[in-house]
C-alpha cells in the first residue's frame, strides 16, 4: 500500500509529502505519525510540502488536523516549503492554517524547532 | 450605395481637387484646427493633400459609406492623425474640425456646378453623411488612442508602485504607495512572496505611509497579504500608521490584533532586527 516515509531527526519527525494526497493516504499518514510521535517521543513535527504545486483545501485541514494531534501529543508541527502560488490559493480560500508554525525551509524549520523546544 | 449610379459628388471632387484643397487649407486655418508652429502646418497640409487623394480614390469605388476596403488609406491616414493629436494634446473636436472644415469648400464646389435642386440636395444629402462619418471615425481613433495611453499608464503604476527592497539581511521592507485594490493586491502579493523565497528573509515590513485611506476592503487585503507571507514562514509588521488612519481603523472596527504594528518604518525595522539577533549601536557609544 501506498505510504508517506516518515524520517526520524534526532527528537524531530520529517515528513515529505510529494505526492498527490487523497483520503485514504492521508489517514493513514495520520495513524503513522502519531504512532510515530509516541514511539520515538518526538517534540516535533516537521511538514514538507515544497514540491506541491497545488494544495486544496482538503491537504490544508488534513494539516490543520495533523498539527492539532501533534499538539494534544506534546509535539510542534511546523509547515515548511510552501510555494507562493499555493500561500495566496490558501489565504483565498479562507484557510490561514491558525496554530500551525511555519518556515521557509527545511533548516530554518529545524532552527524554528530547536529554538522552541529548547526553551 | 450602387456604382452604375453616376455620382455628381464624385466629379465635382476630381474636377476641383486642387481648388478644395486651397479653401480647406483656409478653412482650418480659420478653424484654429492647428496650434503648432510652421514645420506642423506644413505637415498638415500635405497630410490634408494626402487625406483629399484618398477620399477621390474611396469616391471612385463607387462606395459612399465610407466603410469599404477602397476607403482603407483614408481612415488610415485619419488614424494616424487622430493619434497624433490624441497625445499631441489637442481637443476631439479641434481633431474632427480637421474633417468637418471640408464640408464648406465642398458644399460650395457643389453649388457652384449642379444645377438641378434635386440633384444638388443629393449630393449635398452624400456628402454631409461621408463627411460626418469620418468625422466619428476621427474622434473614435481619438479616443481609442487616449484609452491606450491610459491604460498603458495603469500599467505601469501598477508595475511601478510596487518594489520588495531588502533592509538588512533577513527583512524586507515593502513601501506601498497609493490606493490598493484587489488587483495591486495580488501583484503586491506575488512580489514580496516570490522576494520572500527568493532572498529568504524571515521578516517582512509592509509600510503604508503612502496608502491615503484604508478602509475595510483595503484592510482585509492587507491582511491577506500578511497570511500568506506568514504561510511561507515570515511575519509581517505593518509600519507606517498615520493617527488619522488608526483612528479610521478603530471606528471600522477592523482588527489588526493578529498583527504587529508600529507607527513608523524606524520603529518597525527595530523591531525586525531585535527578532532576527540583530542590534544597531551608535559608534561614539562604543568608542566610550
Amino acid at each position: 500500500m501506498e505510504r508517506i516515509p516518515i524520517l526520524r531527526m534526532g527528537r524531530f519527525l520529517l515528513v515529505t509529502i510529494q505526492v498527490d494526497m487523497h483520503d485514504q493516504l492521508a489517514l493513514t499518514l495520520q495513524d503513522d505519525l502519531t504512532e510515530r510521535i509516541v514511539a520515538d517521543r518526538a517534540k516535533g513535527v516537521l511538514i514538507d510540502i515544497s514540491s506541491l504545486d497545488v494544495v486544496d483545501s482538503f491537504i490544508g485541514r488534513m494539516i490543520s488536523n495533523i498539527a492539532g494531534m501533534s499538539r494534544v501529543l506534546d509535539a510542534q508541527t511546523v509547515v515548511v516549503g510552501m510555494r507562493p502560488a499555493v500561500a495566496i490559493t490558501l489565504v483565498e480560500l479562507g484557510l490561514n492554517l491558525a496554530g500551525v508554525r511555519t518556515a521557509l525551509n527545511v533548516e530554518k524549520g529545524m532552527a524554528l524547532l530547536q529554538n522552541s523546544t529548547v526553551a | 450605395m450602387k456604382a452604375t449610379e453616376r455620382n455628381p459628388l464624385v466629379e465635382v471632387l476630381r474636377k476641383h481637387e486642387a481648388a478644395i484643397l486651397a479653401d480647406w487649407l483656409k478653412e482650418q486655418a480659420r478653424a484654429g484646427v492647428n496650434h503648432g508652429d510652421a514645420a506642423q502646418e506644413k505637415e498638415l497640409r500635405h497630410v490634408s493633400r494626402d487625406f483629399l487623394a484618398a477620399v477621390n480614390e474611396g469616391l471612385a469605388s463607387g462606395d459612399v459609406e465610407a466603410s469599404g476596403p477602397a476607403w482603407a488609406r483614408a481612415r488610415e491616414i485619419l488614424a494616424s492623425l487622430s493619434a497624433s493629436r490624441a497625445t499631441q494634446g489637442y481637443s476631439p473636436s479641434e481633431t474632427a474640425t480637421f474633417v468637418f472644415s471640408l464640408k464648406q469648400p465642398v458644399f460650395e464646389r457643389l453649388r457652384s456646378e449642379i444645377g438641378d435642386a434635386a440633384q444638388l440636395a443629393e449630393a449635398f444629402w452624400t456628402s454631409t453623411l461621408l463627411i460626418d462619418r469620418l468625422g466619428l471615425f476621427t474622434t473614435e481613433a481619438y479616443q481609442k488612442t487616449r484609452e491606450e495611453v491610459i491604460s498603458r499608464q495603469q500599467r505601469e503604476l501598477l508595475e511601478l508602485s510596487t518594489p520588495v527592497v531588502e533592509l538588512w539581511k533577513d527583512i524586507l521592507a515593502l513601501p506601498l504607495i497609493g490606493t490598493l485594490d484587489s488587483s495591486r493586491t495580488q501583484v503586491v502579493m506575488e512580489s514580496l512572496l516570490e522576494k520572500i523565497v527568493s532572498s529568504g528573509a524571515s521578516i517582512a515590513i509592509i509600510d503604508i505611509t503612502g496608502v491615503p485611506t484604508v478602509d475595510t476592503l483595503v484592510a482585509q487585503h492587507l491582511m491577506k497579504t500578511v497570511a500568506a507571507a506568514r504561510l511561507m514562514g515570515a511575519d509581517c509588521i505593518i509600519s507606517g500608521i498615520r493617527p488619522q488612519i488608526a483612528q479610521t481603523i478603530v471606528h471600522l472596527g477592523v482588527d489588526l490584533s493578529q498583527v504587529t504594528t508600529k507607527a513608523s518604518l524606524a520603529d518597525a525595522f527595530l523591531v525586525a532586527l531585535a527578532r532576527t539577533g540583530a542590534r544597531i549601536e551608535a559608534a561614539q557609544a562604543e568608542a566610550a
